[in-house]
């Protein structure tokens, strides 16, 4: 088997949840800068992954009735699942995973308001397939994730399952609705330390009339669509605290109600190129993809915020300026990011081995590892880094950990058994079959005296426990949950 | 800006790890330190609780004028009597086992609680009521500094949170509570078989990964803590799956079944002192659904009905209501007008309630005068939101010197000592 360089792997676990063995053989023979401009130069019209689903060799998926990806919630939660597996474009998927987070919005609260199908359409439906050509929220990541930011927060502020997450639908010049207003500024751009409470009002009005509209195609198909109301705006002008104009102005004068959508659109390009806007997503960046084990270097920030306001808040060229950054490579920074669930699972699975093995055994698994898709608790997102780790969820790692390997035990003990000569070959086995860092001599002699227990024969009977229990032990080390 | 525990797994970990210790010492030392069976549960209405819904000023003319759609009928409400400043006050009609609770001297409703400048961020508000530090929510929660001043070392199972995330208010510098979302699924598997020798083989090995708790390494200690602490309670948390409660009452909802669990592990006497049960869906910023037979706040406000009245009546049966205090808070409450979606936006003071058999119950504090007229001192933010009158630390204050046995000067850093005296 192909082997990645310390850096290669490093670069794969950020960015692609870990390698699966094709993988390792094409990254092996690149440089690093190839694989970097590789992985974040996909076309998104390029990289379905989806009409492998089903075909042996694959992940599977499980579905008691006729898979249904774009309007069950939980197929969809499975498809997503098998694109993280299997897409060529595995970043696509990891920054797709990233916004869902940043823009954190819950199928829960839409599904109290509509039927479960097109609850699931807004947060999942693939575009091409679907009959009214519904976008999913996912979608719409998956599409302009690497794009402008300024432009992902337009979309955002205009996608049907944020209307109806924070109320966008309801927001009208005689009932102003501050939850999107709030949440932009809060969550979304600059941060709560940067806006004042009256500013969360003027939002609330500069955002009213973008509504929702909900309409039949094809005459039984139920499209969502953005709805700018004229007569739902209010007219008046809005003062904020900060510049909205590059004058400094910090005043949204009055416009009539026809052209008043201009007003967001105004507030949105405020908030994209605000410096702090920068700052904060340059700090996000350093979380999301350098370390959690150290507060943001402030030469990185400054330096990836440079990046994001040079470019025109393009986010493609900030990736790969993190990517590229000293701070990315620097081998200090290995194994310093905590796994989300979602990471850990499909990274084991990239790993341990997946033809035969479900996705949906993962999708139920992540539930109680703290991180169900499409199921954010709220709109700031999961509690990342150490916030994962309670021991219930921890508990779900192991148990997942004993799900994959159980179900892989066959696949495992044929590559093991070349080295099952002795207990000790065996182990280095193991070690060698997950990208994990240097393992202490307490988990080492953990894992020997397994090997050993009961007396070591090298059978097939017995790598068929061992080399099954050594993956589970070693995707359950605390050295595993780190990437 | 919501705070992770980055902070505290570099700070703190090494004197965290090592209040971990071997189980069978652990049981002793949960008998030892379950001496005082005292309990206390939180209850977190998570999204900022329309507090004016739960309690409702029905003899205010405002509260009808300024929630046209969504007031509760003064017809509806389940009186309760008036406060200490004269004013009318009922339970939402779908509290009636509360209403009871009340009756029997053992809900103490606090009236508007809250703090200065309150915000009216979910994120900053919680972090706020978790550190009970409104100038600087970058720290341990209250209750994690609490568990944190017990002498080391420290019963894993001393706290126990049912929900998935503990809690930035259990978060603490050296005590990790475990997240226990489901006892079913609080158990270990192995590949080959979840019980048999194989099951104990793996369980071994693994307990003797997770022994490695290297200083230098501290965020690496800290995962293998957590996993240590989950192979050192999972047979004690097991034993209270089959706990049968004396009521027949509960619910199949989260947080029946969580109220059910910590029951049963109070019941079972394990030494879990502080519990957190919680229930999400108060963000009610549009169709608050106040009044719906079977729909929003109306289902929100039965679910806890059921569940808290079966709780209070299953440890009633067993004896065990006087040990027992369920305290409950929210984030904020809501805005005093309602805003055209048939919602309400965020809000400042809102109501926290005790029970439990050592609790005085009553009607605490004054109900804010809900008229808008400039200079209302019950009032604030133009007449919009309510006005805090109970520091929510005067609360805690009660909880921790009068129930908790600890002090809550050292514990909150101030004095906070003059509040409702409730307990």
């Amino acid at each position: 088997m192909a082997q990645l360089s310390p850096l290669m792997s490093h670069l794969l676990r950020r960015t692609a949840f870990g390698a699966r063995p094709d993988e390792e053989a094409a990254f092996s023979r690149l440089t690093y800068v190839t694989a970097v401009d590789g992985l974040v130069s996909f076309d998104p019209a390029q990289t379905d992954v989806d009409d492998k689903i089903g075909r042996s060799g694959y992940a599977n998926i499980t579905a008691t009735t006729a898979f249904s990806p774009n309007t069950n919630i939980d197929h969809a939660r499975q498809r997503w699942l098998f694109r993280m597996v299997h897409s060529p474009a595995p970043l696509q998927e990891k920054m797709a995973l990233i916004w869902h987070q940043h823009f954190a919005t819950a199928y829960s609260k839409i599904v109290g308001m509509i039927p479960s199908a097109e609850a699931t359409r807004l947060m999942a439906a693939k575009r091409s397939s679907d009959p009214a050509g519904q976008r999913g929220q996912i979608d719409l990541f998956r599409e302009m994730g690497m794009g402008s930011f300024r432009d992902l927060l337009v979309e955002v502020a205009k996608d049907p399952a944020m209307l109806y997450w924070l109320d966008g639908r309801l927001n009208t010049r005689n009932n102003p609705q501050e939850n999107f207003g709030r949440e932009l500024m809060e969550l979304f751009t600059f941060g709560v330390e940067n806006y004042v409470e009256t500013d969360v009002y003027a939002a609330a009005r500069v955002f009213s009339g973008w509504n929702l509209l909900t309409s039949l195609r094809n005459s039984s198909t139920v499209a969502f669509t953005f709805n700018y109301v004229a007569g739902n705006h209010d007219t008046g002008a809005k003062d904020f605290s900060f510049p909205i104009y590059s004058n400094g102005s910090k005043r949204i004068e009055s416009r009539n109600a026809a052209s008043g959508m201009q007003d967001g659109l105004d507030l949105i390009d405020a908030l994209a190129v605000h410096p702090e806007t920068a700052k904060r997503l340059a700090r996000r960046f350093w979380f999301w993809f350098v370390s959690e084990t150290e507060e943001p270097d402030e030469g990185f920030v400054s330096s990836i915020a440079k990046v994001y306001l040079q470019n025109d808040t393009n986010i493609k060229p900030v990736v790969r300026a993190v990517l590229m950054s000293p701070q990315f490579i620097d081998s200090a920074h290995r194994y310093q990011r905590y796994s989300w669930p979602v990471e850990f699972a499909v990274r084991a699975i990239k790993e341990v081995g997946y033809a035969g093995f479900s996705v949906d055994t993962a999708r139920s698994a992540l539930i109680n590892m703290g991180q169900q898709l499409f199921e954010p608790p709220d709109v700031n997102g999961w509690e990342l880094g150490p916030g994962w780790f309670s021991t219930g969820g921890m508990l779900a790692r192991m148990n997942f950990a004993a799900q994959l390997a159980a179900n892989q035990r066959f696949a495992l003990r044929d590559k093991a058994r070349p080295s099952g000569g002795s207990p000790e070959s065996l182990v280095d086995w193991a070690k060698s079959s997950l990208s994990v860092p240097d393992l202490s001599g307490v988990t080492t002699s953990a894992l020997l005296d397994y090997a050993r227990a009961g007396g070591y024969t090298g059978t097939d009977a017995q790598l068929l426990n061992k080399a099954g229990g050594l993956v589970h032990l070693l995707a359950s080390s605390g050295e595993f949950q780190f990437v | 800006m919501k705070v992770t525990r980055r902070q505290f797994v570099r700070g703190g970990v090494a004197a965290f790890t090592v209040s971990f210790a071997a189980p069978k010492f652990l049981s002793e030392l949960a008998l030892a330190q379950g001496a005082s069976r005292r309990n206390l549960v939180v209850l977190y209405l998570s999204g900022g609780n329309d507090a004016l819904s739960t309690l409702v000023p029905y003899n205010d003319s405002f509260y009808y004028s300024r929630r046209a759609s969504i007031a509760v009928p003064a017809a509806n409400v389940l009186q309760i009597g008036r406060d200490s400043n004269n004013r009318l006050l009922g339970l939402h009609p779908r509290l009636p086992g509360l209403k009871t609770i009340f009756e029997n001297g053992h809900l103490a409703l606090i009236q508007r609680t809250g703090y200065p400048n309150s915000s009216r961020s979910h994120f900053l508000g919680t972090d706020i009521w978790s550190t009970a530090n409104p100038a600087n929510t970058f720290g341990a929660g209250w209750l994690g500094r609490y568990l944190d001043a017990l002498p080391s070392p420290v019963d894993p199972l001393i706290g126990w949170c049912t929900q998935r995330e503990v809690p930035h208010s259990l978060v603490g510098n050296r005590v990790s509570v475990p997240a226990i979302p489901s006892i079913q699924g609080y158990a270990f598997q192995s590949p080959n078989g979840n019980s048999g020798p194989e099951q104990v083989l793996s369980r071994t090995a693994m307990t003797q990964i997770a022994s490695h708790l290297p200083a230098d390494k501290p965020h690496l200690a800290f995962v293998n803590g957590t996993t240590q602490a989950a192979l050192a309670t999972l047979d004690r948390v097991a034993s209270v799956g089959q706990y049968q409660p004396s009521v027949t009452t509960y619910g199949n909802d989260g947080l029946s079944v969580a109220l059910r669990t910590v029951a049963g592990a109070i019941v079972r006497g394990i030494g879990t002192r502080v519990f957190w049960v919680q229930i999400g869906g108060f963000d009610t910023h549009a169709t608050q659904n106040t009044n719906a037979a079977n729909a929003g706040y109306a289902n929100l406000m039965g679910t806890i009905n059921t569940a808290v009245t079966s709780f209070y009546n299953d440890l009633k049966n067993q004896g065990l209501l006087g040990d027992t205090m369920v305290v409950q808070f929210s984030e904020f409450g809501r805005r005093v007008f309602e805003n055209g979606s048939a919602g309400t936006d965020h809000g400042a003071g809102g109501l926290m309630m005790a029970i439990g058999g050592s609790v005085r119950g009553g009607l605490y504090g004054t109900a804010a005068d809900l008229n808008p007229f400039s200079g209302n001192p019950t009032l604030e933010n133009n007449g919009g939101d309510i006005k805090h009158e109970t520091d929510f630390r005067a609360v805690y204050a009660k909880i921790i010197d009068n129930w908790l046995g600890a002090s809550s000067s050292q514990i909150l850093g101030g004095d906070f000592t003059s509040g409702p005296q409730f307990i």
